[in-house]
């Protein structure tokens, strides 16, 4: 399924500030879920994640610092701060709004 | 792990891939570093998989995205970086950036040796600001910077010490010759030793600066790109030094303490040899960093110096008014030569020498041919009356830089000619450039050796 380069850039800010609420993660990691997450259909171009992440960190919503993986890299993990949360709980509001408004014309559509 | 140690095929893949992430501006040193953990996190999975190393990479790098579309992300994140930085210690890479570090200290080192070289010869009651002291400061202003600046090189350049004792030789031999000579105080002949022992010590400056390797490669062009933005790097700390020291005198000025002599005696002097040192090691750091600025000026400058040559020629054709031969006029057009002589050179410095010829390239020419006839019209006028002036140094001198520059710049235009009529390659006149620049500071050598013994130290 093709979700559209909007919804996927318009979806992405809600979707690794609550995969970050879940625990301290990485990039990779934060892919992998996504993917695990939408069952595959939410495919995002790896690297565009980071640009992400880096604006999220420039807004204060997340925190990085760098840590090792376990074959002794450097790799950069990411937690949410206390914006962050705030901003993970505006965002679930709007998202709860689209959501329910959609649903309610799809389920008239479907009683009638 | 999966990925071999050593350079395993993967491994020079993974290499090859960060190489071309790190020319991407948008993507500093970390960002490279994050991305290739997580193309690494990616292989290895899937190679556990069971996909072969080779596939398994072209597969992470599929997944990574395109490196155009990556780095213009990157740069809507970060547009600051697209304003080249002169960053000094490159991030990410920890062996590269203890070297600057260790050279930050050395260029440090080496500027406060010049500033106090230059502060010396005050322990032995000869002041800086004292006129009775300015003859000789004149004369040895050279030997508080160039070694210094040539000590720079040949740590940069890891000279071997046998080489490096050679150029030692030169100036030991020139500070014994202009601190022996008997000069008459205030002679023409002093002050014209002053002046040429830079240039012809800029030699010396000029192998250390190529390693040794005076004549390989494309060095002395590299030489001659290095002088040019020193200058314009000298300029513009110099711009700063005269505002630091003017609101030094400001400040002490309002609670009525003097501080001319701090001005004069230490911070003028010593900043002006620091900062030969300073401006040369950020020449060297920003090669890569910043667009060099005297080709642009050259740019700016050539059209302009072209027209008023051509106005000038066709003024003096339709008033018919002769020169008037002033007792300085031969170093007028000296300098007009030096000057026309720059703008050739810092053009070819920047010209792709492969690019077939273009107009600018004939504007080149036509700024040449028309210097030269002014040169020329000039001379003959000189010519007409050099018995009734007389043979003094200055005269002889600027009369052999005048015959210097000519030839250099008749050839110059020569070549231009042929290379515009697609006769010869332009690598002709950035060869005859090259080539040339030890006539200069042999002339210089000649003028500070022989000058003063032949017109009896006057």
């Amino acid at each position: 399924m093709d979700l559209g380069k909007d919804l996927v850039a318009a979806s992405a800010t809600p979707l690794v500030l609550a995969i970050l609420a879940e625990g301290e993660s990485y990039g990779y990691a934060i892919i992998r879920r996504v993917r695990e997450l939408s069952d595959g259909h939410l495919n995002w171009t790896d690297g565009m994640l980071y640009p992400v992440l880096h604006r999220l960190e420039r807004q204060r919503l997340v925190a990085s610092k760098w840590g090792s993986s376990e074959s002794g890299r450097r790799r950069k993990y990411y937690r949410l701060t206390k914006d962050g949360r705030r901003a993970l709980e505006a965002e679930r509001k709007r998202w709860q709004t689209v959501d329910q408004t959609l649903h309610r014309i799809w389920m008239k559509a479907c009683q009638v | 792990m999966t990925t071999g140690a050593g350079l395993s095929p993967l491994e020079g893949q993974i290499r090859q891939w960060r190489a071309y992430l790190r020319r991407r501006r948008a993507i500093n040193g970390p960002d490279v570093e994050e991305l290739e953990t997580h193309l690494r996190d990616q292989v290895s999975v899937l190679t556990q998989a069971g996909l072969a190393d080779d596939e398994a990479f072209l597969v992470a790098v599929k997944r990574m995205g395109s490196l155009d579309a990556l780095s213009r992300e990157f740069a809507r994140e970060h547009s600051e970086r697209l304003w080249k930085q002169l960053v000094i210690a490159p991030d990410g890479d920890t062996p590269l950036a203890t070297v600057t570090r260790t050279e930050t200290l050395v260029v440090f080192a080496l500027a406060v040796a010049a500033a106090l070289a230059i502060k010396t010869p005050a322990l032995f009651g000869l002041q800086i600001d004292d006129n009775a002291a300015e003859p000789f400061y004149a004369r040895n202003a050279s030997f508080f910077v160039l070694p210094f600046l040539t000590g720079y090189f040949v740590w940069k350049r890891r000279m071997d010490p046998r080489h490096w004792l050679w150029l030692a030789v030169p100036f030991v031999a020139a500070a014994l010759v202009v601190n022996t000579f008997p000069f008459t105080r205030g002679s023409n002949t002093e002050a014209l030793t002053a002046l040429h022992l830079p240039i012809a010590l800029g030699l010396v400056v000029g192998v250390a600066y190529v390693g040794g390797r005076w004549f390989h490669g494309g060095g002395r062009m590299d030489f001659v790109r290095f002088l040019g933005e020193l200058f314009i790097y000298y300029v513009l700390i110099a711009l700063g030094g005269g505002v630091f020291t003017a609101f030094t005198m400001m400040m002490f000025a309002a609670i009525a303490v003097r501080a001319d002599w701090l001005a004069a005696g230490w911070l003028i002097p010593c900043g002006a040899m620091g900062a030969v040192l300073v401006g040369s090691w950020l020449v060297e750091a920003k090669q890569s960093v910043i667009e060099n600025m005297a080709p642009v000026l050259t740019r700016l400058f050539t059209p302009l110096f072209t027209i008023v040559l051509l106005v000038f020629l066709a003024t003096m054709a339709w008033t018919g008014r002769p020169i008037d031969i002033q007792r300085n006029v031969l170093i007028a057009f000296d300098l007009l030569l030096v000057l026309v002589l720059g703008l050739v050179v810092y053009s070819a410095s920047a010209r792709d020498p492969e690019a077939p010829p273009n107009l600018f390239d004939g504007l080149q020419l036509l700024l040449i041919v028309s210097a030269l006839v002014v040169d020329a019209v000039a001379l003959a006028a000189i010519a007409s009356r050099i018995s009734e002036f007389g043979f003094t140094p200055n005269r002889v001198a600027a009369l052999g830089e005048n015959l210097i520059l000519l030839v250099n710049l008749a050839w110059s235009a020569w070549l231009y000619a042929t290379f515009l009529r697609g006769r010869t390659p332009f690598r002709a006149l950035e060869a005859w450039q090259t080539a040339y620049l030890p006539v200069y500071s042999i002339w210089a050598a000649l003028v500070v050796v022989l000058f003063p013994p032949l017109f009896a130290y006057a």
